[in-house]
């Protein structure tokens, strides 16, 4: 019928899926359009630290007002110990909090989705509940939950359940319509048709909303602990303010600034690993 | 009655009489309706390779959705094996134009998709996959997902997941549709197979006149919407035939004809 043999055109094809293979150069070229892609926000960030350690001195401002990095650096060092302490009370704040709300908020959009009354009755209230604003109900949950660890869970956990739900939302719904079908033709069930494509096509979107809310979550134990807090890094900004040790509170913003940002590399880290085939089809 | 039974005796798959209509898209409920069949009644004996041909848009895909199960008919019945089909899923294999294979699984995974929702040992699904991959030039691609695969290739994963469903029915809705024609012709050969080596029994859907006169034994010609059978016609002779083979040639002219309206001469 055709002078092309299917095993020829598989050939074809074959060569370039296998030429993406070639382990140690895909590496090395990896390493380098990393290097390429980290040095110039690097470069600038650097620059811009030793302008402002150059303005400040030579400007004579005092360190009240604004310390110079070096002088940052300094107490990041010597207190470093009450520093990371700190540090990890608000990280399990924001942990647990978004742990709660993620959990919550994923069994939630699942009722949402499963449920046309579900849907009806919660939907719109999740949605209009943004319209209050998180940051001024805080006061509120100090006084419902103390002022301990509980309040700021609770405060990290509502700012963050938000985009959980609606991402999760949206992915369980965003399956092909056409593959739920094949499903069904097949013979399987609501419960398998969830498993089989719902679940691992909401995915990429549940990892979108929760890449959002892992940094937002640091937000939210943040303003607790400054409403009322006995420990964590917004207490000990608060005091360091109140005291003009402003050095002090820098080094504690340096400290959320990395925790913010581990933790958006660990969640992309995670989808990395969890999603293989979009890193495959895109790449 | 007399071109409905080809080859073996009993029918596999009889329709009868099966019409089906949907509310018109964006109309309220109760509001027009569109006819996509009116009366259709044709039969597929076994191991036969019977090509529902038509004008786009003529109830083709609606008639292979009710045989899936996926809808049911308004009127008429469809039997398969004598057992009656009235959305009743998983009778039989079914390939459409899309190919539909999930993106976040390898094509191993993929192929086993029939089996799994069976119920079938993982392993011995899994056995039974590669030996069909290799079968289909697949060998190699077995954990590569479908995104890194050509449209032939996916169209044949596609394909193996279907005959992997171990059903002895198939109902191909125009599955190389979007292919090129290279690709196509290859696929045509791989099909041909189906009933050489596999022993299946296969509805073919297609609006492409020369691949229904290449790789059926019958053939119906189906109006334009709502779709009715208009002609049965009997490919020339069983086996291997060319584009060029004059009868292939003079088929073709005729369900042309048919098409385009011009009234059957003698049938």
């Amino acid at each position: 019928m055709s002078a092309l043999s299917p095993r020829q055109i598989a050939k074809t094809t074959l060569g370039a899926a296998r030429a993406r293979g070639a382990r140690p150069g895909r590496l090395l070229r990896r390493a380098g359009a990393w290097w390429r892609q980290a040095a110039p926000p690097a470069g600038l960030i650097a620059v811009l630290i030793a302008g402002w350690e150059w303005a400040v001195r030579a400007f004579g401002v005092p360190p009240y007002i604004l310390p110079p990095p070096s002088q940052i650096a300094a107490v990041l060092i010597a207190d470093r110990a009450i520093l990371l302490g700190d540090a990890t009370v608000t990280l399990a704040e924001v942990l647990l909090g978004f742990a709660v709300a993620f959990v919550v908020g994923v069994a939630l959009a699942l009722a949402i989705v499963s449920s046309r009354t579900v849907e009806r009755a919660v939907y719109p209230l999740v949605i209009a509940s943004q319209t209050v604003p998180v940051f001024a109900i805080a006061p509120l949950l100090i006084v419902w939950f103390g002022y301990g660890m509980a309040s700021k869970v609770a405060m990290a956990a509502l700012i963050v359940f938000f985009p959980i739900v609606v991402n999760t939302v949206d992915g369980l719904r965003a399956a092909d319509e056409d593959l739920v079908n094949l499903l069904r033709i097949l013979g399987a069930g609501r419960r398998r048709i969830l498993l089989t494509i719902r679940i691992p096509a909401a995915l990429p979107f549940v990892f979108s909303g929760v890449r959002i809310a892992v940094a937002t979550s640091v937000i939210g134990a943040v303003i607790g602990e400054w409403v009322g807090a006995t420990r964590g890094l917004g207490f000990d900004m608060i005091h360091a303010n109140a005291q003009l040790h402003i050095d002090r509170v820098f080094a504690a913003i340096v400290y959320l600034s990395v925790m913010a940002l581990a933790l958006f590399g660990a969640v992309s880290a995670l989808e990395w690993a969890a999603l293989p085939w979009r890193r495959e089809g895109t790449r | 009655m007399s071109q409905n039974h080809a080859r073996g005796e009993r029918a596999k798959l009889e329709v009868c009489g099966v019409a089906k209509r949907f509310p018109a898209a964006g109309a309220a409920a109760g509001g027009p309706w569109v006819e996509a069949l009116a009366g259709v009644s044709m039969s597929v004996a076994e191991h036969e390779f019977v090509t529902l041909l038509g004008p786009s848009g003529c109830g083709k895909s609606t008639l292979c959705n009710i045989v899936a199960g996926l809808f049911r008919p308004d009127a008429g019945t469809v039997r398969l094996d004598g057992a009656l089909i009235d959305g009743t899923r998983g009778r039989v294999a079914y390939m459409q134009q899309k190919d539909l294979l999930l993106p976040w699984r390898t094509v191993l995974g993929n192929a086993t998709l029939g089996l799994e929702v069976q119920g079938v040992d993982r392993a011995v699904a899994r056995a039974e996959a590669r030996d069909l991959l290799r079968e289909f030039g697949l060998e190699g691609f077995e954990a590569a997902y479908p995104a890194a695969l050509s449209g032939g290739m996916r169209q044949r994963v596609a394909l193996v997941r279907t005959l992997l469903c171990r059903r002895e029915m198939l109902v191909l809705d125009e599955p190389f549709g979007a292919l090129d024609a290279m690709t196509r012709a290859a696929m045509q050969e791989y099909l041909l197979r189906l009933r050489s080596e596999f022993h299946r029994t296969v509805l073919f859907i297609t609006h492409d006149v020369e691949e229904a006169v290449l790789l059926s034994d019958r053939i119906y010609v189906l109006t334009d919407r709502p779709g009715r059978v208009r002609a049965v016609r009997r490919a020339p002779e069983p086996g291997p035939r060319r584009a060029t083979d004059p009868e292939v040639v003079r088929l073709k002219a005729e369900i042309l004809d048919l098409l385009r309206g011009v009234p059957a001469g003698a049938d």
